[in-house]
């Protein structure tokens, strides 16, 4: 049994060691066509072809510009739901192995997700103005 | 590991990203064939029989093309931008399964990358990756187009990775593995799309909004962004960003069809192994086709409601699957294995019910007026 439990995990490392080399063949990917075409392209700039494009209309001030508070709190609300969500996989995962008693606890954590979701909806985040 | 492993996984790998390559090269193919015949016209048919050659013509088109760089343009982030969107939609490729395993030059060939055990987990968070790219894509063109481009992406797809994690649980559950092969192995009998409809439905919506396709195409939006977050881009980098949208069209029919339409699965593919990656390229055809035409159908909706479709109607929904699922599992553990049909039959009312109130809500009257 405890070699068993050995075995898997070296057959674990190696299937993330064979990931590691499929993301370093990923990288060479999209890296050998933006040499070829630094090879192959024609180089010509002048400061007209670098302006930046706004459909013929000359950029006013800068386009870092303010943006929506809105935003910011779609990706507060975002983060709680997904943490949220990453604490279901190991539960969903167990469920048929779990005694009773935790499957229903991890069935309250979705209704205080519930909750929470209902909360930010009454307070009114959920509105895009 | 030997010396013969390590040219084993290399062929192996650089043979995946080759087909995913000519995928994404004959999938543009397909989706202007396909929108060309919904649209009662011909399509590309100039280059070569059918126009099977056109994929070709535009690579060599796309190389020798000069490439901008905007003055004001952050320069490592503009070029670095569609690698980093690029790498994750090959990568997430690497837990799918296309097939058990084959005989080949007398070896045991394995037909999927790596068979980890944390294979959904490692698609969540692969797919997480891809927000950056836009985002870099977009803050680093120094435009005020291209910039609200990369907004409007992340928001989206922060807004609907929600409901495509819930769905993934749901799968999980009913397999009761994130092992790619356990979940594959667990449709023997019956495909999770007839257990789980809603879920389905549920991964197949959100996974549109996650690779930016129509109706969702809101940071491409050519009619009031001209073309988003890649609006600087021309030449080889436009092409890389171009491929990585499709690859993730790829890669996400895969996964879809992994999960909910029993993966390489299908008659007799325990006696002919090989039947397997053409099982799986038949359900990528079938569910990319899905994809054109929905593109083909849908006009784009209007980016606030888009949000509220996010978080009001998928995300509760998604909730509700998911406790719909574990009381369902739950039901046929302790009391009869029957009772797993409570299930489907549980998500279809939901589901039903979902609709319902979007239908009541669109009627009332500030909708009307709009």
């Amino acid at each position: 049994m405890g070699q068993q439990i050995f075995l898997s995990g070296v057959l674990m490392q190696t299937a993330w060691l064979y990931i590691s080399l499929f993301l370093i063949i990923g990288i060479i990917v999209p890296v050998v066509p933006l040499l070829l075409s630094w090879l192959l392209a024609p180089k010509k700039p002048n400061p007209v072809k670098q302006s930046t494009y706004e459909c013929g209309i000359e950029t006013v001030g800068d386009s870092w510009v303010q943006f929506k508070a809105q935003y910011y709190i779609f990706a507060l609300v975002f983060l709680i739901f997904d943490v949220e969500t990453v604490f279901l996989f190991p539960w969903a995962l167990a469920m048929d192995k779990l005694p009773l008693f935790v499957v229903l606890e991890g069935i309250l954590f979705i209704l205080i997700l519930v909750a929470g979701l209902v909360y930010v909806w009454r307070k009114g985040m959920l509105e895009w103005v | 590991m030997t010396f013969a492993l390590l040219i084993e996984w290399l062929i192996k790998g650089f043979v995946l990203v080759l087909v995913l390559l000519g995928g994404f090269a004959y999938l543009t193919l397909y989706e202007r064939k396909a929108l060309a015949r919904i649209q009662v016209r011909i399509g590309p048919n100039r280059a070569g029989p059918w126009g099977i050659l056109q994929p070709i013509a535009d690579a060599i088109k796309l190389i020798f093309k000069e490439e901008l760089i905007p003055a004001k343009a952050d320069k490592l982030l503009f070029i670095l931008a569609p690698v980093v969107t690029l790498v994750p939609a090959l990568v997430i490729t690497a837990v799918v399964p296309w097939g058990s395993e084959i005989m080949m030059f007398g070896r045991v060939i394995t037909l999927y990358i790596a068979d980890i055990n944390v294979g959904v987990l490692y698609i969540m968070s692969v797919a997480s990756i891809a927000v950056y790219g836009v985002v870099l894509a977009g803050w680093s063109s120094n435009n005020k187009y291209a910039m609200m481009g990369g907004l409007r992406s992340s928001a989206q797809m922060i807004s609907y990775e929600m409901s495509l994690g819930l769905a993934f649980i749901s799968a999980i559950m009913l397999a009761g593995s994130m092992r790619m092969l356990d979940i594959v192995e667990a449709q023997r009998t019956l495909w999770f799309v007839l257990l789980q409809p809603v879920g389905t439905a549920i991964f197949l919506i959100a996974t549109l909004a996650e690779v930016n396709r129509p109706p969702f195409d809101m940071p491409e939006a050519e009619q009031e962004l001209t073309a988003g977050y890649h609006v600087e881009y021309s030449g080889m980098k436009f092409a890389l960003l171009f491929m990585a949208e499709y690859d993730k069209m790829i890669a996400i029919s895969a996964i879809g069809a992994t999960l909910f339409f029993g993966g390489f699965r299908g008659p007799f593919v325990d006696t002919y192994p090989w039947l397997g990656p053409i099982y799986m390229l038949l359900k990528l055809v079938i569910l990319l086709f899905g994809m054109i035409w929905v593109r083909a159908t849908f006009p784009r909706i209007r980016y606030d409601r888009l949000m509220a479709f996010g978080w009001k109607v998928m995300l509760p929904l998604s909730l509700a699957i998911v406790f719909i699922t574990a009381a369902g599992i739950l039901l046929a553990e302790q009391v009869n294995p029957l009772l797993i049909w409570t299930v489907p039959a549980l998500s279809l009312l939901a589901g039903v019910f979902t609709i319902a109130m979007i239908d009541r809500e669109l009627r009332r009257k500030e909708y009307a007026r709009a």
